[in-house]
């Protein structure tokens, strides 16, 4: 359990609630409730059926056969992205719309980078009837068009952010803005383990379902217990967080993260965080953050809306200060080239963001008989724009 | 003794206090602007030090603090711009602004840079007050820095005594659940919660601040609390500015003479 939020909400030296005071009964109100409403019989009922019945949970584990023959090692893929909505998100905004319900909330806010937790947000408050206000950088506006209107057709309102580089942090910043102004009915759905604690734990937990069932699922597949490797990408954490919570405790399995490297971890185009960054407090949080000397928040760049965050969840900060999470970061080119490889190899397009993990593939010798487990967060419909012109580009 | 004492000590209602961004609208505009002020006649003046991502901040404050980075404001340079400014103002200086940049500043030395420049308070919307108390109360202690904490209208009673024992000054009373520069007009809900907290017998004095903005609210806020702050009205005030002189004794005026 060292891997778990202290009393505190602390992992380690990161983690807390920085927030001004007017957040603070909104904060306190969920951090009294979250156990007892996730620990709650009802609860965990009306969660799992809907993970089945409306998710369409469990996500298969995929023996990908040309893929491992091509790195000759044994490869599963986490189908996240064969989820209702297309990512692991709605793991996460079904949970947390059920907390919302049993809190009396009747309004709902949330960021969204790629446009998949607003997505997935906007569906699960279709399914519950509850209005539905969507904070979206208005560069990611552009670059993700099918999933703006994917949630305008769900019923949401998509508000266009226009401060900072007009991406993830910016929405993230205005979603918290919103719910200082509206304290009273509103919740806010974070979308990934980010923000002032209980929200790292909360979405952390409610993403286990991951883990949960790769360990079930890898003894059915291979007969042994465990994996040797899990791979996931990070933008915020929540998909590697859901991959590797049954497993933090197993030093068995190694764990890899990967980050979105942008033009380079040295170009300064970068949306790598642990490879870039330094302790600081974003999002009402102390974690790892990408700041300059004077401590202003700089901007990250990557191709991938969902990567493209200088922050990273308060525990995958401390999994990568405690050596249990190695990380390792995947360029645009190199995640282009992966999703290229795993779509004529396997009949999968994946989104960008999971192409990074893919990208990882390349890197590390495995060696024939080691089991490796790739979370596939999503689906690459939203990115066709980026694939199209990558495909002309190279002539593929 | 604390300037912030004095002054509660010495006037006991209709105090204002006036918020700007330090480094807007021209990198250099903060000591002018402090001296225009304190002829102008205000009563304690809060220096923003500007930060990439202010939460608490509706748009008019955050354009300021992305024109004052981009001009090239830091603490460092605020500090050093600030240097002389207790030849010229006896009146209480207060910085407010946001946590990060303060800690990668260090807090120790910010603290001790304060007391030399003659900074009396400290507003930090997103430093908790529990961990002030753990980590940095002693420092703040030693160089006779208060630490200003926010109170919201959603703040419970127990709460609000809470802030009150560890609050040195005067207590930040948000006037609605809201981020700065709202001006929605002082409705009865404001006046019900200043009332409510009249009623508490807090220990420090109270000042209203977020959403004042002209004379009528800020001598409704008066009415009900020592006084008040303006923030995002003057400081959109500052940004219209035209040719040489920057409107500050006219905005002042427009305050306290009506
Ligand atoms: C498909 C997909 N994967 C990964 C991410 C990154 O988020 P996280 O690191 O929280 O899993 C996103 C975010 O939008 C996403 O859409």
């Amino acid at each position: 359990m060292k891997y778990h939020v202290d009393e505190r909400g602390y992992y380690g030296e990161f983690g807390g609630a920085f927030i001004p005071e007017m957040m603070y009964p909104n904060i306190r109100e969920l951090r009294e409730n979250y156990i007892k409403i996730l620990d709650d019989k009802g609860f965990r009922d009306e969660f799992s059926t809907l993970l089945k019945e409306y998710a369409g949970r469990p996500s298969p584990l995929f023996h990908a056969r040309r893929l491992s023959e091509f790195y000759n090692t044994q490869i599963l893929l986490k189908r996240e992205d064969l989820n209702h909505t297309g990512a692991h998100k709605i793991n996460n905004t079904i949970g947390q719309i059920l907390i919302a319900k049993r809190l009396g909330k009747t309004r709902i806010i949330a960021e969204t980078g790629a446009g998949q937790h607003g997505v997935a947000t906007a569906t699960v408050c279709a399914l519950m009837g509850l209005e539905c206000v969507i904070f979206m950088g208005k560069l990611d506006v552009e670059r993700q068009a099918p999933n703006v209107l994917r949630m305008k057709m769900l019923g949401a309102r998509v508000v266009p952010v226009i401060s900072g580089n007009m991406t993830l942090k910016d929405a993230t910043s205005e979603a918290i803005r919103d719910w200082i102004n509206n304290p009273d009915d509103t919740y806010y759905i974070i979308g990934s383990v980010v923000g002032p604690h209980p929200y790292p734990d909360l979405v952390a937990r409610l993403q286990a379902v991951i883990s949960e069932e790769i360990m079930w699922q890898i003894m059915e597949k291979t007969g042994r217990p465990e994996p040797d490797y899990l791979l996931a990408c990070v933008g915020g954490g929540s998909n590697a967080a859901g991959s590797f919570y049954h497993y933090l405790d197993n030093d068995n399995v190694k764990l890899i993260a990967v980050e979105a490297a942008g033009l380079g971890t040295d170009s300064g185009e970068t949306a790598a965080t642990i490879a870039t960054g330094s302790p600081g407090i974003l999002h009402g949080s102390r974690t790892m953050i990408m700041q300059n000397d004077d401590g202003q928040i700089t901007e990250p760049y990557s191709i991938s809306a969902g990567l493209d965050y200088p922050g990273i969840g308060p525990l995958l900060a401390w999994l990568d200060r405690s050596h249990r999470v190695f990380f390792d970061s995947a360029t645009d080119r190199e995640a282009l080239a992966a999703a290229f490889r795993l779509t004529r190899l396997e009949g999968i397009i994946p989104a960008l963001e999971p192409a990074h993990a893919l990208a990882i593939l390349d890197k590390i010798r495995f060696r024939p008989d080691d089991v490796v487990v790739v979370t596939i967060s999503g689906r690459g419909d939203k990115d066709m724009q980026a694939y199209i012109k990558y495909m002309n580009d190279m002539s593929l | 003794m604390n300037r912030i004492d004095k002054l509660f000590r010495n006037k006991k209602n209709n105090i204002l206090s006036i918020y700007f961004t330090a480094g807007y609208p021209e990198l250099t505009s903060a000591e002018g602007i402090i001296k225009d002020l304190c002829a102008a006649g205000v009563d304690m003046i809060e220096i923003g030090m500007p930060f990439s991502d202010p939460l608490a901040d509706g748009p008019v404050l955050q354009q300021s603090n992305c024109a004052a980075l981009k001009n090239g404001m830091n603490i460092h340079l605020l500090f050093t711009q600030l240097e002389n400014i207790r030849k010229e103002v006896s009146i209480p200086l207060i910085l407010m602004g946001y946590l990060n940049p303060v800690l990668k500043y260090g807090m120790e030395k910010f603290c001790l840079k304060c007391a030399a420049t003659g900074i009396d308070g400290v507003i930090i919307p997103d430093l908790p007050p529990e961990v002030w108390t753990e980590q940095f109360r002693p420092v703040f202690e030693k160089y006779n820095l208060y630490n200003i904490f926010l109170i919201s209208p959603r703040t419970d009673d127990d709460r609000i005594r809470k802030l009150d024992s560890l609050c040195r000054g005067f207590l930040y009373i948000v006037s609605s659940s809201s981020t700065t520069g709202k001006s929605e007009g002082f409705d009865q809900a404001k006046v019900e919660y200043l009332k409510r907290l009249q009623g508490m017998d807090l220990k420090n004095p109270g000042l209203t601040g977020f959403g004042i903005s002209d004379a009528d609210s800020f001598s409704q806020a008066c009415r009900y609390s020592q006084g008040a702050i303006i923030g995002s009205a003057f400081v959109k005030r500052l940004g219209e500015k035209t040719a040489e002189s920057l409107p500050v004794r006219d905005f002042v005026n427009s305050i306290i003479s009506a």
